[in-house]
């Protein structure tokens, strides 16, 4: 600051802005008469570089929403499909089988699309990591795809009155069928519940915060749109246990979610709420407990058990949906991140911790 | 596999058979020019193509934005004033007063001036405005979110103890950037140089961009240190301000400057990264900064979240096997 013999001669200067903050906000004239800047947007409770984000968003766009719904498709679909295979249910288990099938094929293309080079898919599989919920989850989709697609080409086979080119094969596909269906419907759980982890595992605010209740809205999620897929395509009198799951799925789901978002950091959970995220999220209970309760009300009726079929399916891809776009939303906005993370350092800070934080005086 | 999250020594959870000390920079904010001879370094040592569009970012003199897939040093630019500067010598003195533990000689060692509570330190003249500068850098962590996570293995530990992704491996599925607490790595995609429509003949002659659609992020120029030699940025600073050496070096120095400042009264200096009981278990890239980390685009309290993952599987178990019961539970009851 300079004094000159002049100074007196200046007009008053405007009392001072509180700056708080390096800087808030993204920075843009927006006003005055442009001769000295402006304050660009409302005053933040917290401090940013320029309104920047702190962590990066994964670069996954819907593909990976898209899997994250067939998968878990796929997934319950296996288990009734062994359930039907176990219980006696032929068309249930047919049905299931193909539907697995069908979604765990168009799953891993959309995984694939995804990659930022796909000529690198096997990548994946010349190493195992424990640490890698990728890795894990490749894997997984891997197992279980070799059990669905022996049990489905099974099913393919026989619909087709055994004229796939199989020769003698054809003994050994039959001898291998029933074992398949089983090996599918153990890595079928899995295959709905690791997504959870993949996402939890990551320092995107919203999904890092979900981590412990995650699973359980996605196996949730899983189980009502499988057996809403089953209840679409198969008639009611062998889709029983496919309206049962349905409604445990749609109690699960409406529960898990409720609690996750309870006990989830209140800032982390705020892109849960709003905008695209919010309304889907919304959306797909409002869809989940139309689905169940006329699964439950009148699920015998073949035209209603269909509808609410398609509901439930719907609620699934909007829950995956909203929780993808959620957490992408939370790592485009720096206050998701830091908010969060300076509240629960203050929370330590006030319970005595003060050993672990990365800030130190020395 | 190491450990998932505590204080460890990263290069033999890695398994390194032989005793390479750790390396990693010591970057002392408090003496940044900022010049971004670093960036300029880096991309040249690293052939980075150019990073976005050459625009005005609107944020002081950071037309940089952050650090990304083909950024790897980014220096902030933060200015403030009084009000500001008194907020954060008031936080720096308050981080002095809650005793945080000391790594290393006894306090008996350590320079005089360590408790600062109700001393009064300030110089009478806290100015008016200040300029902070800032070159941000991969941290290196001990736990590395991106390593952890990479499926394929093409993230690995060196034998430095820092962390580098062989281009060739990855496959480009981008958990790494998610990953990553700090926000450092990102996946490269091409298209980032949109130069104007006249200049077309020299827009051809750009070089392609390598390594497109493969997660990209500071090596702590692992070819520099397999010769002997200190990486780019560190070679390139004019003021010392980043500082290249064994990680525990850098960390004696960077207390030992921290302590300095605060002798002088500037209780605003703080250190960032030297805590190995933190989140990430200590990163290899420490900084001493003049205000809170969020100022400066960094997180206030990064946790790698891998740290979480066993509670995830047994969470994720308990889920699996929940959905088992109500798929058998479906089936028993129809039975009947």
């Amino acid at each position: 600051m300079t004094h000159s013999d002049f100074d007196s001669f200046r007009p008053p200067e405007p009392a001072r802005r509180r700056r708080t903050g390096g800087k808030r906000g993204a920075g843009r004239r927006n006003g005055g008469d442009g001769s000295r800047e402006m304050p660009m947007v409302p005053e933040a409770e917290f401090t940013s570089y320029y309104g920047r984000p702190v962590v990066k968003p994964a670069p996954w766009g819907d593909d990976v929403a898209v899997y994250l719904f067939l998968g878990g498709v796929a997934g319950g679909s296996a288990l009734l499909g062994l359930g039907g295979q176990l219980t006696g249910r032929p068309t249930l288990r047919r049905n299931a089988r193909l539907g697995a099938l069908t979604a765990v094929s168009l799953g891993a293309v959309a995984l694939v699309k995804d990659l930022g080079r796909p000529e690198r898919f096997l990548n994946m599989l010349r190493t195992f990591k424990v640490t890698s919920p990728m890795s894990v989850g490749s894997w997984i989709l891997s197992a279980f795809s070799a059990g669905t697609a022996v049990s489905a080409v099974a099913e393919i086979d026989r619909m087709s009155g055994e004229r796939l080119p199989l020769g003698p094969l054809r003994k050994v596909l039959q001898a291998v069928e029933g074992p398949a269906g089983f090996e599918a419907a153990l890595f079928a759980g899995p295959l709905a519940a690791y997504t959870a982890v993949l996402l939890g595992d990551t320092a995107t605010p919203t999904w890092n915060a979900a981590h412990e209740e995650l699973p359980f809205v996605f196996v949730s999620s899983a189980a009502l749109a499988s057996a809403g897929l089953a209840m679409i395509t198969t008639p009611v009198h062998e889709a029983g246990p496919a309206r049962k799951l349905a409604a445990l799925g749609v109690v699960g789901d409406v529960v898990a979610t409720r609690v996750m978002e309870h006990r989830m950091d209140p800032v982390a959970a705020e892109p849960l709420h709003e905008g695209k995220a919010g309304a889907m999220l919304k959306w797909s209970e409002r869809l989940a407990v139309a689905g169940g309760l006329g699964t439950l009300l009148a699920g015998r009726n073949r035209a209603v058990a269909a509808a609410s079929g398609l509901a439930l399916l719907t609620a699934s891809a909007l829950t995956r949906f909203g929780v993808f776009e959620a957490g992408l939303a939370s790592a485009k906005d720096p206050r998701y991140t830091i908010e969060p993370q300076k509240s629960r350092l203050a929370a330590r800070r006030a319970a005595g911790i003060t050993g672990d934080s990365i800030t130190t005086a020395g | 596999m190491g450990q998932l999250s505590g204080p460890t020594d990263p290069t033999a959870d890695a398994h390194w058979e032989h005793n390479h000390p750790r390396k990693g920079f010591f970057t002392d904010t408090s003496i940044c020019i900022g010049c971004k001879a670093c960036e300029v370094a880096c991309k040249e040592w690293n052939h980075n193509p150019q990073d976005g569009n050459l625009e005005l970012l609107g944020s002081s003199y950071d037309n940089t934005g952050a650090l990304g897939a083909s950024t790897w040093r980014h220096v902030a630019f933060v200015e403030q004033g009084r009000d500001r500067i008194t907020e954060a010598r008031e936080s720096g003195r308050a981080l002095v007063s809650l005793g945080m533990p000391r790594v290393g000689p006894p306090a008996a060692a350590a320079p005089a001036g360590q408790d600062l509570t109700g001393v009064d330190t300030t110089p009478p003249d806290t100015a008016d405005f200040r300029w902070l500068m800032s070159s941000d850098v991969c941290k290196h962590c001990t736990h590395a979110g991106c390593l952890d996570v990479c499926p394929t293995g093409a993230l690995f530990r060196t034998e430095f103890g820092t962390v580098v992704v062989q281009d060739d491996v990855c496959n480009g599925c981008g958990t790494c950037v998610a990953g990553c607490p700090f926000g450092v790595i990102e996946r490269r995609s091409n298209g980032t140089v949109a130069v104007a429509a006249q200049r077309d003949e020299q827009h051809a002659e750009h070089p392609a961009v390598p390594n497109v659609g493969v997660a990209q992020k500071c090596t702590l120029c692992y070819d520099r240190l397999v010769d002997g030699e200190t990486p780019a940025c560190a070679k390139a600073c004019p003021t010392t301000s980043i500082k290249f050496g064994d990680h525990d070096d850098m960390v004696e120095t960077a207390r030992e400057r921290v302590a300095d400042l605060h002798a002088q009264g500037l209780t605003e200096a703080r250190l960032y990264g030297a805590n190995e009981l933190d989140g990430v278990g200590g990163t290899g890239s420490v900084f001493l900064l003049l205000d809170e980390p969020e100022v400066y685009g960094l997180p206030p309290d990064p946790r790698v979240p891998t740290a979480d993952l066993p509670q995830m599987y047994r969470r994720a178990g308990m889920a699996v096997a929940g959905m088992v019961a109500a798929a058998a539970v479906a089936f028993l009851g129809g039975r009947a």
